[in-house]
């Protein structure tokens, strides 16, 4: 497969190490009030969709960056290729 | 006999007579030649044996769809089994076997399978060889193993190499056919990169087997002019010998390119294959067209041959495989066989299924008649024609054309799991809407046959995919051909009693099929694993179809409906050495060394692979004969003056900026806030999940600055998990993460002596004293008279020690110089033994405890997982599983009986308790033998064991044999107060 | 029809007309008192089980296209039992025994060939673990042994020993593990099942679950709907899919597994051996081809292929402890999706829905367990208790913290 890195270009993806649904970017709040049935749910259920797949890629033979990428599952079609520090910060992770 | 069946013309050199060896006779052939068309030159027809029933077989086809024809190729370690001759080209001095026969090919003990044929059906062997129970292991398989396999792999390395290569183009052209070739020229005259493969040795595909023409030249003619013009282009590929074994993601394609086996020997500077991956904006198929025969009753014996290949041999190679011949056809291309092995003066007489059938030559046509059945045990002698009106009729011929239409090459439009559709014009599956993204099918692959359209196809598809890419692609003239179409009406299959044969190679008859579909092994796929149809090594390019349309007819439904097979990659069988690529032997994986390493190696160090590290093992003196007693001396010097160890291996990640305490705050469990500028700290890194991942320390350099160890197996790990929070959970965190295990040379000072070592290397503006730099202090300091350096005053083996680190570069200089200085010491060098020893001692976890299963409870560090701050796992680590009262605790264990070992892996039972899984009390971790102590110890997990110090339990082995009592003690050995280390 | 030898005799000399069918094709009834989604190995040992030993009837099995078309039909077919962990060593170890008698109990020669498999070894921290593991599994009754490199090179005398990467310093041999036919696991479970009176229903596509106030009372399909008073999920691959229709996201991600067959040869792998230092396991087949894969592609899948670089890591790997494979030559690849679970162990559970039952998350184990498997989740369905050696796979593991992890590489599924 070829990720089109949004900072280097198209990359084979054998120079990434794939981690897996981009929802471990909503890590839950360790102080909510029911924050270990979150963090159960966040470590361990997945939707697990054939289609559209938002995943985390790590460039570990590149420049480190960590990406979300959009892919099809049952394709492998990519649609989209993002820095995952923006997604994370357009979701609310600045703080 | 030599080329006695040898014709006129072709494209071979009979200037370069080449000799080869097959089954050990001599014969002679030509360059340009195949090991099939060298043979059949010498009127040898008989060149395999099939898997089942050792039936004798020759060559079906002239190409690498070839079921039957299959030899070992060379010898010794170079030997290659399943070669198909068919495409193996002639080189002088080849040498050849048949496979798959006893004694000889000409005799074969193991043709008695033959006989007894009508009890050998299809899955026969799913029905029985179940009693006794113990005598299919024993009797029955080792007859089967020993009778199946085809040929024989050496049990030599292979003595080749092999290469790997990246190429990019914007179009790959696969099939150097008509199509091919004038889609290749399009679109590299529209200025795109081009790259233009094709499996044959000559390119022209189809074409070189043709004698009408192209315009003013004959068919081989002007494919070599194409083939010459795309030479001159600078932007175009010619890849000959060259595979596209499949399609994979995003427009990459597998290429096999073959660099020396059509050499005598490989020349030792090249590599005998290379497997490209092509980088391709756009691909174009135009891999042509397979022939498909049609079954009948024998139709498997040497010399018959798909009537196109029949062909080829008479107009490439100048070859027929007998004087007299006859073409068994269901249309005209059939007929165009004869023409030209009649104009080549071979007698021909044709067959023809279709009651209209009309001579298109001066030969014979026997309109609406069929072959019924054939004669010839090791060779064809006859064949039965049933005639229109159901007479009988003998003809007397060496070879036999069958042709039952051809199917499009759509094996690359189904590796991405796309099905071809039924086309009712061509009666065949042709490519459907489903290819991968960016192909495009031209040519006879397309369903498209005739030669102009061919060319005209491939015209098209290069115009579009150019424009695709913004070329802006010309139109060229496509040359007048003289063809004529084939007129094909179906016809698949000669109804009769005896056996006729669907997939020669793993003998496969049209009665197997029926009963498949009598035992409800209907469905495509169960029909093609009941059987082994199309499971041989050609993958059923010549069978599949003939399989399911006898299938549809015993069905009652339309081939569509019976369904279709899928096509996997590789196109064709692939050598895994080409595969595996230059990765074998001492290069199957890089090989990390650390700046020590020549040093050690003139010490005579033992070394040890960690990881992808090689590291040192222990050091032997003269004198020592076991490995033990090297280590027991590195160990017990160390502990009484110093020892010296290079640690360079563990990973190392700089963290800077202003948030970089909080950053660690959040990867440890333990706090990291508070940590003073100048002090060093343990810390435990745990998975989201709550299990440990990793421990190390991390030392603070400055408000906004630490450096992190980690474990050597874990360095890239860690840090990449670091990159996540930093990046994921953390985006706005002022941190910055770089990996620094590289560029730091790491040495391990231990030993009471470890200070005064040191203040001998230590530039003297540093104060090291223990006031001034004690337990855990670390700091920049200068080495050698102003050598930058850190110092961390940290320690894995439990004595005064500290860690120096040095630019990598200086890293050989300093181990030299440390031991210099620690001469007046006896200073010794440990390795990772001595390391091990030392740790255990000291009752500190490494990879052997932290397996991936542990909990900071586990290790005895529960209370250090702060619940005063969110750290990573922190949240997860609270789960009841996780905090079982009974939960396993690392403790030590020492034998009641001071000589025997305590061995790792072993598993602890009760004493008393039944020694069974259910009374399984935990297991060894890591073991060694403490030569400070005088016997063996080791760490080991016990349930509760925090709370059975003291007790004695049974120490079991049934693997090993051992089987004897342990005292659970603590996990600290040596020095459990502490005191050396803070000295 | 009992199937013998001397059957085959007399069948060839009438021609072999009185084979009837391995199964009959049947229609969709109305209601069944069990329904199981999917024909794999796993669902139509269920069926088989649920009738011969716990004596149920009226039990369907739906499959959306052919029978043993899922990873039954596309694997490396190497049966084991040597596990470590307390919740996995007896569960295999008694699938083990039951691939031992199989051949018998079903009446089909699925051809269970208990040629060994042997585990390589390279450091001394996997052979400590190897070690702990080969006592694991005889304590619970299985066997193992700890073969010396000398013991290993006489059985695989081509081994690369002189010249390796990574050494090899002994390996971990299971003598009861071999290799299965792997089709006619899936046929024989099938027609046994057939037998007894199990409706097979082929090309019927599972599209909803139908459930009400909590209950789930059948499964709509492309041939209708069909009532069930038990409904079971089997359907590894792509138990999300399925499980998504009763509202439920799974501890589960689909990924890709690519096997690899060689061309036929003659005999020279004797057993089933696995490299330690890469990713590379094979055997070799009755019918003579090398049996071989490694690695996952590593990506959440269900495309069912797999990409060129896996490949060549497992090539690299066999020429890595084989390097006399370097001519022969790789015939076929294929892919199969696994539901890669969040510890590497399986699900045999009830689930929060009345009625309805999930048995998934095999990783790429499933096909050993394929006995096990099936007679573990008919003792769930028909007693509504797990067996006693599947106690441990529990859908909730993951809540309370007992996961089932070997190779401890926690809640990321392409690690396992």
């Amino acid at each position: 497969m070829i990720i089109i890195h949004p900072l280097l270009g198209p990359r084979d993806s054998s120079e990434f190490i794939y981690k897996g649904d981009a929802a471990l970017i909503n890590r839950p709040d360790w102080q909510a009030s029911d924050a270990l049935d979150q963090f159960i749910d966040y470590g361990y259920l997945r939707d697990n969709p054939a289609g559209l797949h938002r995943e985390l890629w790590y460039h570990e033979q590149g420049d480190r960056s960590w990406l979300v990428v959009t892919r099809d599952t049952t394709t492998h079609e990519i649609t989209q290729v993002e820095l995952a520090r923006d997604v994370a910060r357009r979701q609310g992770r600045s703080t | 006999m030599t080329n006695s069946n040898r014709l006129s013309g072709g494209q071979i050199d009979r200037t370069k007579p080449l000799n080869f060896q097959f089954d050990g006779k001599s014969f002679q052939g030509y360059q340009g030649d195949t090991l099939a068309s060298a043979l059949l030159a010498n009127g040898v027809r008989l060149m395999g044996r099939s898997f089942k029933y050792h039936r004798p077989r020759g060559p079906m086809t002239a190409g690498s769809e070839e079921p039957n024809a299959i030899v070992e190729l060379r010898t010794g370690a170079a030997q290659e089994p399943n070669t198909r001759a068919t495409t193996a080209e002639l080189f002088d001095g080849l040498v050849a076997k048949s496979q798959n026969r006893w004694p000889s090919l000409a005799f074969d003990a193991m043709a008695i399978n033959d006989r007894l044929s009508n009890f050998l059906t299809a899955g026969f062997y799913y029905k029985t060889f179940m009693w006794p129970a113990a005598f299919w292991e024993k009797v029955y398989e080792p007859i089967i193993r020993k009778a199946a396999g085809l040929g024989t792999l050496s049990h030599d390395p292979d003595p080749d190499c092999y290469d790997k290569g990246f190429l990019h183009c914007d179009i790959l052209v696969i099939g150097a056919g008509p199509a091919g070739l004038i889609a290749a020229r399009t679109a590299a005259r529209a200025g795109a990169q081009v790259i233009l493969a094709d499996e044959d040795f000559r390119m022209g595909g189809r074409l070189n087997a043709e004698t009408f023409g192209i315009g003013d030249l004959g068919a081989p003619d002007w494919a070599a002019q194409q083939v010459a013009e795309l030479a001159s282009l600078p932007n175009v590929r010619l890849m000959t010998r060259t595979t596209v074994m499949g399609a994979y993601d995003h427009g990459i394609y597998g290429l096999v390119e073959r660099i020396t086996d059509h050499l005598p020997q490989s020349p030792a500077v090249k590599p005998r294959q290379i497997l490209w991956r092509v980088y391709s904006k756009r691909a174009i198929l135009a891999a042509g067209a397979t022939e498909r025969p049609i079954v009948f009753e024998n139709n498997d014996r040497p010399g018959i041959m798909l009537a196109g290949s029949l062909r080829t041999y008479a107009n490439r190679w100048a070859v027929t495989p007998a004087h007299q011949v006859a073409v068994f056809t269901n249309n005209d291309d059939g007929h165009r066989t004869a023409i030209d092995l009649i104009t080549r003066g071979v007698t021909a007489t044709v067959i023809d299924t279709r009651m209209d059938a009309k001579s298109l030559g001066d030969y014979e046509t026997l309109a609406g008649g069929v072959v019924s059945d054939t004669a010839g045990r090791l060779g064809l002698t006859s064949v039965q024609v049933t005639l229109a009106n159901g007479a009988q009729r003998s003809l007397s011929v060496g070879a036999l054309g069958v042709s039952g239409g051809w199917n499009p090459n759509v094996h690359l439009t189904c590796h991405q799991r796309g099905r071809p559709a039924w086309d009712d014009r061509i009666h065949a599956f042709a490519p459907a809407g489903t290819l991968p993204a960016g192909m495009s099918v031209a040519g006879a692959a397309n369903g498209v046959f005739g030669t102009h359209d061919a060319l005209q196809s491939g015209h098209a598809a290069a115009i579009e995919a150019a424009a695709s890419l913004g070329f802006a692609p010309q139109s060229i003239d496509i040359p007048d051909t003289r063809d004529a179409p084939v007129n094909l009406t179906p016809f698949w299959h000669v109804a009769g009693a005896k056996r006729a044969w669907v997939d020669q190679q793993n003998d496969v008859t049209a009665k197997d099929i029926k009963l498949a579909h009598q035992e409800n092994f209907a469905s495509v796929e169960h029909l093609k694993r009941y059987t082994t149809l199309g499971m041989a090594t050609d993958q059923g390019k010549t069978s599949n179809i003939a399989g399911l349309a006898i299938m549809a007819e015993v069905a009652g439904k339309s081939i569509p409906e019976v369904g279709t097979t899928m096509f996997r990659p590789p196109y064709t069988p692939v050598a895994l050495g080409a595969l595996a690529g230059r990765s074998r032997d001492q290069d199957f994986r890089p090989t990390r060394k650390t700046p020590s390493h020549r040093w050690a190696s003139e010490q005579g160090a033992v070394f040890v692979e960690v990881g992808l590290w090689l590291r040192a093992q222990y050091f032997p003196k003269p004198g020592e004969t076991h490995w033990r007693q090297s280590v027991d001396r590195e160990v017990l010097q160390t502990r009484k003056s110093v020892g010296i160890c290079d640690v360079t291996t563990l990973g190392k990640i700089d963290v800077q900026g202003r948030d970089a305490a909080e950053f660690l705050n959040k990867i440890y469990a333990n706090g990291f806030a508070k940590l003073p500028v100048g002090k060093t700290r343990y810390g435990l890194m745990l998975r989201e999940d709550g299990i440990a991942m990793d421990d190390g320390t991390a030392a603070r350099f400055a408000d906004d600055h630490f450096v992190v160890t980690t474990t050597t197996a874990n360095a890239v790990s860690v840090y990449r998990h670091m990159e996540f929070v930093r990046q994921c959970l953390c985006p706005d965190m002022d941190v910055h993460l770089i990996s620094t295990t590289e560029a730091w040379a790491q040495y391990s000072v231990a030993g009471p002596n470890a200070r005064k070592l040191l203040q001998k290397i230590v530039d003297p503006e540093f104060d090291i004293s223990n006031d001034a730099f004690p337990y855990m202090a670390c700091g920049d300091i200068t080495v050698c008279g102003g050598l930058r350096a850190r110092l961390f005053r940290i320690s894995f083996s439990g004595e005064l020690a500290y860690e120096i680190a040095v630019p990598t570069r200086y890293g050989d200089a300093l181990i030299r110089r440390l031991l210099d200085a620690g001469q007046e010491f006896d200073a010794v060098v440990y390795g990772t033994e001595a390391l091990g020893v030392m740790r255990i001692e000291k009752g500190h976890a490494a990879g052997n405890e932290l397996n991936g299963t542990t909990t900071a409870l586990n290790l005895g560090m529960g209370r250090m997982v702060s619940t005063k701050k969110d750290s990573i796992g922190a949240t997860l680590s609270t789960r009841d599983g996780l905090n079982d009262p009974n939960a396993l605790k690392l403790v030590g264990l020492r034998p009641v009986d001071r000589t025997k070992p305590v061995p790792a892996g072993s598993h602890i039972m009760t004493k008393g308790d039944p020694v069974d899984a259910a009374h399984d009390q935990g297991y060894v971790t890591s073991a060694c033998y403490s030569p400070n102590l005088g016997h063996h110890i080791a760490l080991a997990f016990v349930k509760s064991g925090d709370t059975r110090l003291g007790e004695v339990v049974r120490l079991v082995s049934p693997l090993t044999g051992v089987d004897h009592d342990v005292e659970i003690v603590s996990a600290h050995f040596i020095d459990p107060e502490g005191d050396r280390l803070r000295a | 029809m009992a199937y013998s030898g001397f059957r085959i005799l007399r069948e060839a000399l009438r021609g072999h007309r009185g084979w009837g069918p391995a199964w009959r094709d049947a229609a969709p009834k109305d209601h069944y008192d069990y329904v199981i989604i999917g024909g794999g190995g796993h669902g139509l040992a269920t069926a088989y089980y649920l009738a011969s030993v716990y004596k149920q009837s009226r039990i369907a099995v739906v499959e959306k296209g052919w029978i043993g078309g899922g990873n039954v039909g596309r694997n490396t077919t190497i049966i084991r039992s040597n596990y470590l962990l307390e919740g996995n060593e007896p569960f295999y170890e008694f699938s083990l025994k039951l691939w031992e008698g199989l051949e018998q109990d079903l009446n089909y020669n699925a051809m269970v060939s208990q040629r060994g498999i042997l585990n390589l070894v390279h450091t001394d921290a996997q052979r400590d673990a190897f070690i702990r593991r080969g006592n694991a599994m005889i304590l619970n009754g299985a066997d193992a042994e700890f073969m010396s490199t000398e013991q290993i090179v006489a059985k695989y005398p081509f081994l690369n020993v002189n010249n390796a990467r990574f050494p090899i310093k002994g390996g971990l041999a299971q003598h009861r593990g071999g290799t299965v036919r792997h089709d006619a696991v899936a046929w024989g479970y099938a027609r046994a099942a057939d037998r007894l009176g199990v409706d097979i229903i082929q090309n019927c596509q599972v599209t909803g679950l139908r459930i009400e106030n909590g209950t789930c009372l059948g499964v709509d399909t492309t041939r209708g709907f069909i009532g069930a008073t038990k409904v079971a999920s089997c359907v590894a691959g792509s138990s999300s899919r399925i499980m998504q229709m009763a509202g439920m996201r799974l501890p589960i991600e689909s990924h890709v597994l690519q096997a690899f067959v060689s061309e036929g040869l003659k005999p020279i792998l004797p057993g089933v051996i696995t490299f330690g230092a890469g990713h590379f396991y094979c055997s070799q087949s009755d019918k003579g081809g090398l049996v071989f894969g490694g690695d996952i592609d590593g990506y959440n899948s269900y495309a069912q292929r797999g990409n060129l670089p896996v490949i060549e890591d497992v090539c690299e790997g066999g020429m890595a402890i084989f390097p006399n494979l370097g001519r022969a030559r790789l015939l076929r690849s294929w892919g199969g999706i696994m539901d890669m679970s969040m510890d590497g162990s399986p699900i045999i559970d009830r689930t929060h829905i009345d009625g309805l039952y999930f048995n998934g998350g095999w990783c790429y184990g499933g096909f050993k367990a394929t006995p096990a498997s099936g007679y573990a989740y008919a003792h769930l369905l028909a007693t509504d208790t797990p067996h006693h050696t599947a106690t441990a796979y529990r859908l909730d593991r993951f809540r309370t913290g007992h996961m089932i992890d070997e190779k401890g590489m926690g809640n990321q599924p392409n690690l396992h």
